[in-house]
């Protein structure tokens, strides 16, 4: 097989404003999604802690269902299914506002929110009761306690799974494409179907995911070493 | 709910096998061979991986390390492009959807999996290899007699999610047209056109009772594993168990 790469095609025409185009989009619905997924997951994690019977049931099906179903089809129902349920002046909004993007921040948002959930629900668990009961026989309120001896913990322990399901968002954003979002990895595709420079172009955007994912794990890997406990 | 019945009399069939006998093997079978021998070939493989990667020898820990961080921070989708057009050009012959989708989900899958044997064999307490290499063992006969069989063991659960993992991964075959059961639905909602709703919730269903039921499997055996360990180890110090190295590799959606 002989290489004869060309990579200034990348540079031609269109091609540069369609790759940025793509970054941005797909950071976009990281950045989106990863919101949703945290704020939720959160939500998540203090409900299933609550003493609400009915609480822990509706998260743990939640979650289950979130686990268990391929996101792809998560994000299909959603683009697919869910409007179809709508009434059509809805639906109607949805199309000429770009109901893809949407979409797939909701899909992929909810879904994740259920791994957060449970890295926190982890994280909460593995913090002894003595810890809170202590706190609160020092004399510190219930949200003094949660704020300055629980939480502190209990995110340290989360931290690592938290990171590696973060740089999951990321990727699953490529997903997205099958429903027509131009993210990176579907401009990639039209640039291939155009330029036929396949090796260049898909080499580019390998690279690009590779950077950012690689980022995100160096970025939690700082944290992790700036809040460690320091023991001797 | 009268819609979704009548859908699974109409395309059931097509969705469980999808054109057989009067075309090539679809739907959940194909979802389910796909993701069998994924797994299947896929963990010799990891074994291999996760050895080179605890190796003393740079030249092996290197190129298994750079795959592990490759998969890791590549989404699969791309994989599946790489192989989609590369495959064919390296073989000289057009190469079968079936065939990209299952050489895709072997190679990324035994990069994951590598990190779960990895964390397998490194929750094993460090006593063991010595007390093996002590009376005597090659490293073969060690890794062969005394760590892969305790470790693997540990495992067990680690690979059932992962397995979980594979069969939702197969849904991206959808891509690139091999006829899996997510490619299956999708050709079923759009012979019906106004149903979408109803035809994912299916296929949402159907993955689910498989997956839920692996996953339900999967903590049994976890929880079987513990007590035996526990039982068999009572005055030992405690060994690392096994669910710390459930989330150093999450599992994946």
């Amino acid at each position: 097989m002989k290489l004869d790469l060309d990579f200034s095609v990348l540079t031609r025409g269109d091609y540069p404003q369609w790759i940025g185009h793509g970054v941005v989009t797909t950071l976009e619905l990281t950045a989106l999604a990863w919101l949703l997924a945290a704020v939720l997951g959160t939500v998540l994690a203090l409900m299933r802690m609550t003493d609400s019977r009915l609480c822990k049931a509706a998260v743990a099906a939640y979650v289950e269902y979130h686990q268990n179903v391929p996101m792809l089809v998560q994000i299909f129902l959603w683009y697919f299914g869910i409007p179809s349920l709508l009434p059509e002046s809805v639906q109607a909004w949805a199309n000429a506002v770009g109901g893809e993007f949407m979409f797939a921040v909701i899909a992929v948002g909810l879904c994740m929110a259920a791994y957060l959930s449970e890295d926190l629900r982890g994280g909460l668990r593995a913090i002894p009761r003595s810890q809170y009961e202590a706190s609160r026989a020092l004399g510190l309120s219930y949200l003094k306690a949660a704020r300055l001896v629980i939480l502190p913990q209990a995110a340290r322990i989360a931290l690592p799974t938290m990171v590696n399901h973060t740089v999951l968002i990321f990727k699953n954003t490529s997903l997205a494409m099958a429903i027509g979002v131009a993210e990176l990895t579907y401009v990639t595709r039209e640039i291939e179907s155009q330029s036929f420079r396949t090796i260049e172009v898909y080499l580019l955007s390998t690279m690009v995911y590779l950077a950012i994912s690689l980022l995100i794990m160096a970025g939690g890997a700082a944290l992790e070493h700036r809040y460690r406990i320091r023991t001797r | 709910m009268s819609d979704i019945f009548s859908i699974l009399a109409d395309h059931g069939l097509l969705l469980l096998i999808g054109q057989y006998p009067n075309g090539p093997v679809g739907g959940l079978v194909l979802t389910f061979v796909l993701s069998v021998l994924g797994i299947a070939l896929a963990f010799p493989l990891a074994v291999a991986i996760a050895l080179a990667r605890m190796s003393p020898f740079a030249w092996l820990r290197w190129p298994a390390t750079t795959l592990v961080y490759l998969v890791r921070g590549v989404p699969l989708l791309m994989f599946i492009f790489w192989v989609y057009f590369f495959l064919p050009v390296l073989t000289g012959q057009a190469v079968s959807g079936f065939t990209t989708m299952l050489i895709t989900l072997v190679i990324y899958q035994a990069a994951y999996l590598a990190e779960v044997v990895r964390a397998g064999i490194e929750g094993l307490s460090s006593g063991q290899t010595e007390a093996a290499r002590a009376v005597g063992l090659s490293y073969g006969q060690t890794m062969r007699k005394v760590i892969l069989p305790q470790a693997l063991y540990n495992m067990v659960p680690a690979m059932l999610s992962q397995f979980v993992s594979t069969i939702k991964e197969t849904s991206l075959g959808y891509v690139i047209g091999v006829n899996e059961l997510t490619f299956a639905a999708s050709q079923v909602s759009s012979t019906l056109l106004t149903k979408p709703f109803q035809v994912y919730a299916i296929l949402a269903a159907t993955y689910f009772v498989l997956c839920f039921a692996l996953t339900q499997l999967a903590r049994e055996l976890e929880r079987r594993i513990a007590r035996r360990r526990a039982g068999v180890t009572p005055s030992r110090r405690p060994v690392r168990s096994a669910t710390p190295v459930l989330t150093d590799t999450p599992s994946r959606p």
